[in-house]
């Protein structure tokens, strides 16, 4: 990680958003004083992290990639004990995690080894809450989560920001990034870009168009052949394609394109995403 | 005081859920004791002898009447030729043969001296030697009796005296080592695994953002293996005392602190391990091969320190198992007080206190 | 059989005890297809690809792959199939040429083959100045490029890929793409299997596995248009939420 600078505004949902060994996990730490920085100075609620680390473990909540809960004690126990070394009772921060809690007390008497991947999920955001933390660190939560509890874990997220609660999460996942208020764009230990999603996405200046193909290959290949082509990227059902001209005109691809022999060739204008401004970014 | 507890609370949980290993904790002693005090023993029963009786006089008669009477040995053959004594052994048929020399009353009488020749199957060392001490023990016991009646000292043989172990039972002289092994593992091998587990699971990142202070992680993680490894020693001198008749000479409170004493040296080793390694297995390996063989090896546990290399004599006053064993030898089958052992528990002190230091300076509040 | 399907799977089942894991799937892959496999945890794709892969015997139902039966030609089949997931990948502590050497040998590849393959392996994915490095220290991404072309190494009909992309930057994850375009189009079959939707949006089809039965099956454009969804995520979302 190099010379990261942001700033986190209290109640705010910011993701970190960015591929495996992007420094994600290592920033979390240091936020979380888990490991010191070479060089520079944070502060996480008002604490200095080397300084003050002390009191940010009394007010942060933490839950690491790893699913880091006691495999072999039951729901209900890894509850009860995570409230009781910070200090706390379940039922004093009941109304805290209640939504969330719901879910999982039917099966409070299960071990957390027996429970599915949803569920593990929830309980481990239940213990990193039980303290009513003012914030909240959430690294990588919804890796190897399937579709589904990846939706229901975000609606939590939201729901937990009206209760006072600032949340940092991280993700390599660029669709998630829409799901925050704003995000910082993280590759190779340095930050691309701190905005809103859209503004993030309206940054991005170039004209991009949808191309498809009967052969997807051969559609690849020649794109990049092609002498006026800026950038080319499989996308789905597409490729997008970005031309270096200003005055491009997707007639002239097309001919190019028929000239290749390539059939069934569709082009569109579309809107660009957070992963064609991040791609743009990353070069 | 109330997180510590809960903390405590959850390592109970762990202990009792993992049924295997708790098994192992307290099948292991039990089994190794069983093991030391029945199969591998250095005692001896019905060894087959042969006589060669040169004298046949009252004397040689009645010394070999008591040998042949006692359950240690049972005469196979009786031989008339010394040249016979190598053929015996070739066919395998005995173990040892006694030579009485010619005229043996009559030298008992006049020089107050006479000699037996002890000749044993060295293939096997062991048994040689423990063959040798028997026959001396039962030659001494002769020799009393004799003395008793006529005020002449007659000698029979030069005196080899087997002191503290007198039944010569091997199991006394394992009880210590195996007591010493059994806590030596449960006490560092165990919290080792313990601590390194909660790193590999993620779970020791949560605790040291947790406002619970790195001692105290420690500490909680410490107290219940003090608890099991308590409960093993106490096992393991019940067994001593009930199955083998063992008697415990000295205090048994000494013994108790002093067992206390070496618990807490083998959990600081245990923290220390813990400390430099990343994982349960890396901790299991160093607690197995670092722990296990040494003590083993070198702390006098099973081969003598005074029958090894220099170098290695040196090495053994390193390792803190062989002043246990010196202690609890002590205190177990000479029944001695802390005036006689006060220099070995300073040592074990010491090297508590250094590997206490080590690991509370070498455990990290923040991840590498 | 048609020569052109290399998959085949009809009313393929697979029970523990009174549970049926896989509940007699049906459907067929064709010859260069990119075939997405999808469902949520526990909805029964690992034991749909176990069973076709080999290592599990079906409970009842017909399958073959590669032309070959699934309940009696196993050892046929795991010579015509490449495996990649992204957990198991390559061996971190060995290096790139002896990775390639080894995974060419344990699919009985002749040295002189080995020795082709992987220089020209080595040179298509410009790794000829890391060839002596340990792979443990190669850029995750490289790693996933390189762990994709070993799989393809005893040039099998079927490459089996699981959650090949998840987590890797974009750019890679573009370039990873291209590799599997690449292969489909020399006539490689790729069966992708994954939970990430965004991956089920590159492939030709995709089927849609909730409790053990294929609740859809189609390309991702038509998926869409029949359940009036924006991406293959919110189609997932309608099936899995029923």
């Amino acid at each position: 990680m190099q010379d990261i600078s942001f700033e986190v505004k209290p109640n705010e949902l910011f993701g970190i958003i960015g591929p495996d060994g992007a420094g994600k996990t290592t920033l979390f730490r240091i936020l979380t004083t888990l490991l010191f920085p070479d060089q520079g100075a944070a502060t996480v609620a008002g604490f200095d992290v080397v300084k003050d680390y002390k009191k940010i473990r009394n007010s942060v909540g933490y839950m690491p990639g790893k699913f880091s809960l006691y495999q072999d004690l039951t729901v209900e126990e890894n509850l009860n004990f995570f409230a009781t070394i910070f200090g706390t009772t379940i039922e004093e921060n009941y109304d805290l995690i209640k939504d969330i809690y719901v879910q999982i007390e039917p099966f409070k008497d299960r071990r957390a080894g027996k429970l599915s991947g949803g569920m593990k999920q929830k309980l481990a955001l239940s213990c990193a809450l039980i303290h009513k933390p003012k914030v909240l660190f959430l690294d990588e939560p919804t890796t190897g989560v399937d579709p589904v509890s990846r939706k229901e874990f975000w609606e939590m997220l939201k729901r937990l920001q009206q209760k006072n609660i600032t949340i940092l999460v991280s993700t390599p996942y660029m669709d998630e990034a829409a799901l925050c208020d704003r995000v910082a764009l993280i590759q190779d230990g340095k930050i691309l870009q701190i905005d809103t999603p859209k503004a993030i996405v309206k940054h991005y200046h170039k004209s991009i168009y949808n191309v498809r193909s009967a052969n997807m290959y051969q559609l690849i290949t020649s794109l990049k052949a092609y002498e006026h082509h800026h950038s080319v990227y499989p996308f789905g059902e597409f490729v997008h394609y970005t031309d270096k001209r200003s005055d491009f005109n997707p007639a002239d691809l097309n001919a190019y394109l028929k000239s290749k022999n390539l059939s069934h060739i569709y082009i569109e204008r579309t809107e660009a995403t957070i992963e064609d401004t991040f791609m743009e970014l990353a070069i | 005081m109330k997180r510590f507890i809960g903390f405590i609370k959850k390592e109970f949980y762990h202990i009792f859920r993992d049924r295997r290993s708790l098994f192992i904790l307290f099948g292991m002693p039990i089994a190794q004791i069983l093991l030391f005090g029945f199969a591998i023993t250095n005692e001896i029963n019905n060894v087959d002898i042969a006589i060669l009786d040169n004298s046949k006089d009252s004397t040689t008669e009645e010394i070999i009447n008591k040998i042949g009477a006692s359950k240690y040995f049972s005469i196979k053959q009786v031989i008339t030729r010394e040249v016979d004594i190598a053929s015996v052994f070739e066919k395998g048929h005995v173990k040892a043969v006694l030579n009485f020399e010619k005229d043996f009353s009559k030298k008992l009488i006049k020089d107050h001296k006479a000699t037996i020749q002890i000749i044993t199957d060295a293939t096997d060392p062991n048994t040689a030697n423990t063959i040798t001490n028997y026959v001396n023990a039962i030659l001494q016991q002769y020799q009393k009796e004799l003395n008793k009646d006529i005020n002449v000292a007659y000698q029979i043989i030069p005196q080899t005296r087997m002191v503290y172990n007198p039944e010569l039972k091997s199991v006394y002289m394992f009880v210590p080592g195996v007591m010493t092994i059994i806590l030596l593992l449960v006490s560092a091998m165990m919290t080792s695994i313990s601590i390194t587990r909660e790193k590999e699971l993620g779970t020791m990142e949560i605790l040291l953002v947790s406002p619970l202070k790195p001692f105290q992680v420690i500490i909680g993680k410490v107290i219940p293996y003090i608890f099991l490894s308590i409960i093993n020693a106490i096992v393991i001198v019940m067994l001593s005392i009930f199955i083998f008749n063992m008697p415990i000479q000295g205090s048994l409170l000494l013994l108790g602190l002093e067992s206390v004493l070496f618990i807490i040296t083998s959990l600081a080793l245990g923290i220390l391990i813990s400390t430099i390694s990343a994982t349960q297995q890396t901790a299991m390996m160093i607690s197995l091969m670092g722990l296990m063989l040494p003590v083993i090896l070198l702390s006098g546990f099973i081969f003598p320190i005074s029958s090894m290399p220099m170098p290695l004599q040196i090495i053994s006053h390193i390792i803190p198992a062989k002043w246990f064993i010196i202690i609890l030898k002590a205190i177990m089958l000479k029944g001695v007080g802390l005036e006689f052992i006060w220099k070995e528990t300073l040592i074990l002190l010491g090297m508590t206190v250094f590997f206490m230091a080590l690991s509370v300076k070498k455990y990290k509040i923040r991840l590498e | 059989m048609s020569k052109s399907k290399v998959i085949q799977v009809e009313g393929l089942t697979k029970m523990f005890g009174d549970f049926a894991a896989v509940n007699s799937i049906t459907f067929e892959v064709e010859k260069g297809e990119i075939f997405g496999f999808l469902g949520a945890n526990g909805a029964g794709k690992t034991t749909a690809i176990k069973m076709l892969i080999g290592i599990s015997h079906p409970t009842s139902g017909k399958a073959t792959v590669a032309g070959f039966d699934v309940y009696t030609q196993t050892e046929d089949i795991k010579k015509n199939i490449g495996y990649m997931s992204q957990k198991f990948a390559l061996y971190d502590d060995l290096t790139v040429k002896e990775n390639i050497i080894f995974f060419g040998g344990i699919y009985g590849l002749p040295r002189k083959i080995i020795k082709e393959k992987s220089d020209a392996l080595i040179k298509e994915l410009g790794l000829e100045n890391v060839t002596n490095q340990l792979v443990g220290s190669l850029p995750l991404g490289w790693k996933q490029k390189l762990s994709f072309s070993v799989s393809l190494i005893h040039d099998p009909k079927i490459v089996f890929l699981d959650e090949p992309t998840g987590g890797v930057d974009p750019i890679t994850r573009r370039q990873f793409w291209e590799m599997i375009y690449k292969a489909a189009n020399q006539g490689t079959t790729v069966f992708v299997t994954t939970h990430y939707m965004d991956e089920a949006e590159y492939c030709d089809r995709v089927s849609i596995m909730v409790n053990g039965k294929i609740e859809a099956l189609d390309t991702p454009k038509k998926l869409k248009e029949q359940f009036q969804a924006e991406s293959m995520n919110d189609v997932f979302l309608e099936l899995a939420r029923g």
